[in-house]
């Protein structure tokens, strides 16, 4: 039976300790990038039970968003699918002051996939093909763009629909940035961003837009996540790489496509792998990025942020395949801990 | 009421301010004419705002950002024209549709249908009303689409395919699908507010045309119509004001093509959808300034075909008082 003096230095004790461990509590905000929040939800969960002082708090507006916000300040970090422009640095530069440090985190991959009755064996695109079709040059299935590549399938002489995103996503700006790299007219017409002025097709809104309009639709083609036709089991198409083979999107096809863009890696990471070398590699493929400012106003929160960034190289990384994302290659998490070591 | 009620007339010039404090006039007129100005207040910091945040956009291309047909983010070439037809083309489809079907089934509900029935379906109809957008989107993408698909694309071609609005081929997702849509979506409006105003033209109205030797149809179209006019307007101006800014279940039916067809069975594409799609992922100070001239643009077609519709009722009526 505790006494009553012994309650009430209990009590006092708890009322001493409790300012001092809200003090301790370390508070990140971060927003931005959808595409990989499910991972990014799974590893601030996770590492609240590896560090019970540190609490996580991300909000998945959109590559966009996470930019802008974190351009003004009201994040302590934001996360994007496309790397930031050298304009969008300058103005980082001038808004907040410092730089801002890109950190790939996890691997994603974008597949075409086509509803086609007749045809039972996985198709095959070359990037001609890819880019005439989206271009509008290539309308019908039998071209022969198309069925040079796939010798015995039963190509009909149907129209090609074509299927794309309406929102702003970094998908498309995947797609349209492998495109511009394979098509010299599709860089000139259309170019690379989130949104571009599609030259044909019907737009649906988020990867389940476009596989439900694809599924409904005979004859159509479309692109979306990889992560997103795994877990629908959808059917997609294998596409050539610069090697010359016709790869099919896989988590480890999609981690060489990185390898091989490792060697060439800039020191702040902001490259783009898609149409990568490599006999392995899968040519539409993007690291996804977090955006860490290297000056933050309290040190304990850059700590955190190195802290987390440490932890998710590391056990984060093993979180990632489970749930269909591309860990990343061992040479760019080495370089990326290197990086780290400036942080501070 | 009670106090209202106690104060006679002759008394109320000389009811002293503590009385009326007291008695909730002067509280209430306070509370009412703040809520109003509240309104007047949101409604000026909004235009406000959107010009504010437009003038990027509105100073690179001017009164050319409503007319130029071209987006294209990648170039930073940003032109309204398509979108303003989308909404207006999608909102007139589904008013040509829901104000006939809308005030049939009010008029059955007012004037035919059993007290209890009308009742019962009038509650059934205001559900309606609350149904969140997504699910109306869901509903258009599951079952309006593959229904346009499979049954109204090939009768609608073989009578009227030569039309140059009825041509092409039809994908599902449309123009014309998300018209439709749009017209399911503001009819329980209609039906709502339309029974609401013929259920209180006064049963003398009636009685005195069915005194007259009237039918029962004529004395719904020649009597009772023209006296709940005004309130019919008034739900078909509502129907309008959501169907202009609708814009999810627009989206996920209407193709989201931004280029400018002739066909209403080609995809099209509408302001709210486009602002909903991609200001998210906008980056660069064009883009997102755009995007909000977008908004304002919406908000200025809002207020003109308002107007207009105003104009066009103001008119009708003066026309119809001097027949008389």
């Amino acid at each position: 039976m505790p006494s009553t003096r012994n309650v009430f230095l209990l009590a006092l004790a708890a009322a001493l300790a409790f300012p001092a461990a809200s003090e301790a509590q370390v508070r990140l905000t971060g927003a931005g990038a959808t595409f990989p929040y499910p991972i990014y939800s799974k590893w601030f969960d996770e590492y609240r039970k590896v560090r019970a002082d540190v609490q996580i708090n991300y909000q998945s507006i959109g590559s966009g968003g996470g930019i802008r916000q974190v351009t003004e300040g009201t994040v302590d970090f934001g996360a994007t699918d496309g790397p930031m422009t050298e304009e969008q640095l300058s103005q980082f530069a001038t808004k907040r002051g410092g730089a801002v440090m890109h950190f790939p985190t996890v691997l994603g991959a974008v597949v075409p996939v086509y509803n086609l009755p007749a045809v039972t064996a996985q198709l095959r695109f070359t990037s001609a093909a890819l880019a005439g079709i989206y271009l509008g040059t290539i309308t019908k299935w039998n071209d022969p763009a198309i069925a040079s590549a796939n010798p015995g399938a039963k190509l009909p002489a149907s129209d090609i629909v074509v299927v794309r995103r309406s929102d702003g996503s970094g998908t498309s700006f995947v797609w349209t940035d492998y495109l511009s790299k394979v098509s010299a007219d599709w860089k000139a017409k259309v170019g690379a961003n989130t949104a571009v002025n599609w030259p044909v097709g019907l737009g649906g809104k988020g990867n389940e837009g476009v596989a439900g309009l694809v599924k409904q639709t005979a004859g159509s083609i479309g692109y979306i996540e990889l992560v997103y036709a795994l877990q629908n089991k959808m059917a997609f198409g294998r596409v050539q790489n610069p090697a010359g083979e016709f790869v099919a999107a896989s988590l480890s096809s999609v981690t060489a496509a990185a390898s091989g863009a490792a060697a060439n890696m800039p020191a702040d990471f902001r490259v783009s792998i898609t149409n990568a070398p490599g006999k392995a590699a899968y040519p539409i493929a993007s690291f996804t990025w977090l955006l860490i400012p290297t000056q933050q106003a309290e040190p304990a929160k850059q700590r955190a942020i190195t802290d987390f960034l440490k932890w998710m190289l590391a056990d984060g990384q093993k979180l990632a395949e489970p749930l269909g994302y591309a860990p990343l290659p061992k040479a760019v998490v080495t370089k990326e801990l290197q990086q780290l070591s400036k942080l501070k | 009421m009670r106090v209202a009620g106690s104060t006679s007339p002759e008394h109320a010039p000389t009811t002293s301010l503590r009385r009326r404090l007291l008695g909730g006039d002067e509280i209430a007129r306070f509370i009412v004419t703040a809520a109003a100005a509240g309104i007047l207040i949101a409604c000026g910091l909004l235009v406000y705002e959107l010009w504010v945040s437009s003038g990027a956009a509105r100073h690179e291309f001017g009164w050319s950002f409503i007319t130029g047909r071209t987006w294209d983010p990648n170039a930073g070439e940003f032109g309204a024209w398509p979108f303003v037809v989308g909404t207006t083309v999608t909102s007139a489809i589904a008013l040509l549709i829901a104000v006939p079907a809308g005030v049939g089934a009010a008029i059955f509900l007012a004037e035919l249908a059993p007290r209890r029935v009308s009742d019962f379906l009038a509650f059934c109809i205001e559900l309606l009303a609350a149904v969140p957008s997504v699910i109306y989107g869901l509903l258009g993408v599951f079952i309006l689409v593959p229904v346009m698909k499979v049954l109204v694309d090939g009768p609608l071609k073989a009578a009227l395919g030569w039309l140059p609005i009825f041509s092409g081929p039809f994908y599902g997702v449309s123009t014309l699908t998300a018209g439709v849509l749009l017209a399911l979506m503001v009819l329980p409006f209609i039906v709502s507010v339309s029974r609401q105003v013929l259920l209180s033209v006064p049963t003398e109205q009636r009685e005195a045309a069915l005194a007259l030797g009237a039918t029962r149809w004529e004395t719904t179209w020649n009597v009772v119509l023209p006296y709940a006019k005004r309130g019919i307007y008034g739900s078909a101006f509502l129907a309008l004001a959501r169907a202009l800014g609708e814009t999810m279940a627009v989206t996920m039916v209407i193709g989201n093509s931004p280029q400018l067809q002739a066909s209403l069975l080609a995809p099209g594409y509408s302001i709210a959808a486009v602002v909903a799609n991609e200001f998210t992922e906008a980056t660069g100070d064009l883009y997102v300034s755009a995007l909000i001239a977008l908004g304002l643009v919406l908000f200025g077609l809002t207020v003109v075909i308002n107007g207009l519709a105003r104009l066009l009722v103001a008119s009708t009526s003066t026309r119809a008082t001097a027949v008389q």
